[in-house]
């Protein structure tokens, strides 16, 4: 915290002064501890230039006139849509038997989609809110992004189940309403608890992500220019006007919605996992389930963080607030959860040769070397192979390399709930109930439907929301220019 | 609150005023000049920045947030409706008989009864913010201020409202001027 953070007027290089001045600190301003030679990390904002600067910097997207890139790929976006609009209104007034789903394999790209979908969307929740509860100051510059993607990736996932019971005017079914037929849902059906868990986890992470965008909005209102964005911005900041008592139960409402959301995470996976796990299907039956899901949903999360991070960063003109070292270190949390679902995997394994259940161990070895090897090997060459190019630092700071592991590790991710999906379904316990099963090509475009709506909504929010937790960036900004500027003097004194 | 007393016409300050507003340099500078606010003996004033400033809580004598508690209650709120729901309606109003298990089960009922009581608890929370800190409120004062919109940008700012007993036009704006302040103005209804 010191005097330099005027903003505006203090455009000259903050390196210069090492020393905050002695004026500009108030008594009760937290000592700032100095980081040891050795230890002096990148700073999480590059060049920075006080906090009027920071606003500037995030800000200049949303406020140039739109580019073409964006034009057109919401164009594509809308076509993408589009179709899969049509697709649904084909599928709806015809049937379920548009898909190649179909006995033995009821469960096809609809439910891989649904699995595959929700766990991208866990990676927002995990970087805004525990790593905010870690205190992991880097989180700042990605969760708003990170925030996004996970709504619009429910929103896409939410479609699935719904198309797929095949009667979609009796969904409403799943919901307690008190109607005249007087007929209930029933609880004891993970069936469910998947529509609270997914509603509950629609619903937060808005609640959250809009929390955290209030006192962005009002700095939108205060540079907006024209009166009708000034009108719906300053609607939506709700009247925030940056004072402290606001602001003082504003944090604490903050760390509570974190902390909820951190034990919403862990379990709506959990019981996405419990709609296989309750069954008594070889592959699906196991305990291993809820935390292998929780995982392997980080792991996919986090590979789209990537892809769309990376793109965003430059496009956006953002490179000073997500630089390479967030990239970097989100490279590294995908390493690890990566190890964690490659663990799971092989644990599986360990399940069907240990356990000595005859169905079991023909489920594994017909995994490896039965119709859908193909499937398995992509798994393994995507998620689990991938991924060890991260522990080289280089392919770290190789932005390229980045976002191509990125994309293989999505693919990686759908591949493995094919596999458990399909995989265990095609070939049950009695073999003349086996088949091969295909998609359709109303599957392939329903799914690239999904898409289309995904990026629809991801470049509106490029457009006319702020990227990057603007006020969460300029309250570490003071804190790590000091720590920065304790190094550098550290450095200039072992010199 | 800084926002209830508006209509009160208290002496010392004329029609329709709401308050003085004082500039501060920086962050540190504001912190101080809360303390000595505080010091001081005001009541109806706050403090205007674009993030939460460390150590401000105790700069300004603020108590802990109660926003807790709404949370708090949201939460517990939200898993007896669940465990009670689903108690009524599998159990009493429409039990089905599902091989051989029991028509409520505190086990089956968890899950569902988990996250009603996250939805309940974040819904509380959010709402109880919105009671506490006075929002939505569109319409404030201090927004017809020309330099306000500075505050969510890099500026600090320190209002006094005129419903301050403590409040003198002339004498208050000394204060203020001798704690630091680069900039003081009146803000007018």
């Amino acid at each position: 915290m010191n005097s330099r953070d005027r903003g505006e007027l203090s455009v000259s290089d903050t390196r210069q002064h090492v020393e905050p001045e002695k004026e500009a600190r108030g008594v009760l301003s937290p000592e700032l501890v100095a980081t040891p030679a050795g230890l002096a990390r990148e700073p999480l904002i590059r060049g920075y230039r006080g906090l009027g600067w920071i606003s500037d910097e995030v800000m200049r997207f949303n406020e140039r006139s739109t580019p073409s890139w964006w034009r057109a790929g919401l164009l594509v976006a809308l076509f993408l849509l589009v179709l899969g609009v049509v697709m649904v209104a084909y599928l709806v007034t015809t049937g379920i038997g548009v898909w190649g789903v179909g006995h033995p394999v009821m469960w096809g790209w609809a439910t891989i989609n649904f699995v595959w979908w929700i766990g991208i969307g866990h990676a927002g929740t995990l970087i805004s809110a525990i790593l905010f509860l870690l205190r992991q100051h880097w989180r700042t510059a990605v969760n708003r992004v990170a925030e996004a993607m996970t709504i619009f990736a429910v929103l896409c996932a939410a479609l699935f189940p719904i198309i797929h019971v095949g009667r979609v005017w009796y969904i409403w079914w799943l919901l307690p309403i008190p109607t005249s037929n007087a007929v209930w849902p029933q609880f004891h059906s993970p069936l469910m608890w998947d529509v609270f868990a997914i509603a509950t986890y629609l619903t937060v992470s808005v609640l959250f992500w809009y929390l955290g965008l209030v006192p962005d909005l009002a700095l939108m209102r205060d540079r907006a220019r024209r009166p009708v964005s000034r009108f719906f911005y300053g609607l939506f900041s709700l009247g925030w006007t940056g004072s402290q008592r606001q602001w003082h139960h504003y944090e604490k409402a903050y760390l509570i919605i974190a902390g909820l959301a951190t034990a919403l995470v862990v379990s709506v996976h959990s019981i996405v996992s419990l709609d296989f796990a309750a069954t008594q299907l070889p592959g699906w039956h196991s305990t291993i389930f809820p935390p292998y899901f929780v995982a392997g949903a980080m792991f996919s999360g986090f590979g789209m963080v990537l892809t769309l991070v990376i793109p965003v960063r430059s496009l956006c003109g953002l490179e000073n607030v997500i630089t390479k070292r967030h990239i970097d270190l989100i490279c590294k949390v995908t390493l690890a959860t990566g190890s964690i679902v490659a663990y799971a995997f092989v644990v599986e394994g360990c399940y069907a040769w240990f356990g000595g259940k005859p169905y079991e161990r023909f489920m594994i070895l017909n995994r490896v070397t039965g119709p859908y090897w193909w499937a398995f090997l992509l798994v393994v060459a995507c998620n689990f192979l991938a991924p060890q190019a991260f522990w080289f630092r280089k392919v770290r700071l190789n932005l390229r390399a980045v976002w191509v592991l990125s994309i293989l590790i999505n693919i990686g991710m759908w591949m493995e709930r094919f596999v458990i999906v399909v995989g265990s379904l095609h070939r049950d316990f009695v073999p003349p109930n086996w088949s091969y099963y295909r998609p359709t090509w109303v599957d392939v475009c329903t799914f690239a439907g999904s898409f289309g709506l995904f990026f629809a909504f991801f470049l509106l929010f490029l457009r006319y929301l702020p990227v990057v937790a603007v006020s969460e960036l300029k309250s570490i900004a003071s804190n790590c220019i000091s720590v920065c500027a304790s190094s550098r003097q550290r450095l200039d004194a072992r010199r | 609150m800084t926002t209830e007393s508006n209509n009160t016409n208290s002496v010392g300050c004329g029609a329709g005023e709401y308050g003085l507003i004082a500039e501060f340099a920086g962050p540190g500078e504001v912190l101080r000049a809360a303390e000595r606010l505080r010091v001081a003996g005001f009541r109806f004033w706050d403090v205007f920045g674009p993030y939460p400033l460390p150590g401000m809580c105790a700069a300004m004598g603020l108590k802990r947030s109660p926003v807790g508690w709404f949370g708090f209650f949201g939460g517990v709120i939200g898993f007896i409706i669940a465990v009670a729901g689903i108690w009524y309606l599998n159990e009493v109003h429409y039990p089905l008989p599902i091989g051989g298990k029991p028509f409520f089960s505190p086990f089956s009922a968890f899950p569902t009864a988990y996250e009603l009581a996250i939805l309940f608890a974040a819904i509380a929370t959010f709402g109880g913010l919105l009671v506490l800190t006075g929002l939505p409120r569109v319409r404030h004062p201090l927004f017809g201020h020309r330099r306000f919109a500075l505050a969510t940008r890099d500026r600090f700012f320190v209002v006094i409202e005129s419903a301050d007993p403590n409040y003198h036009r002339e004498n208050t704006q000394r204060f203020l001027e001798t704690i630091g302040a680069v900039r003081v103005e009146v803000v007018m209804m």
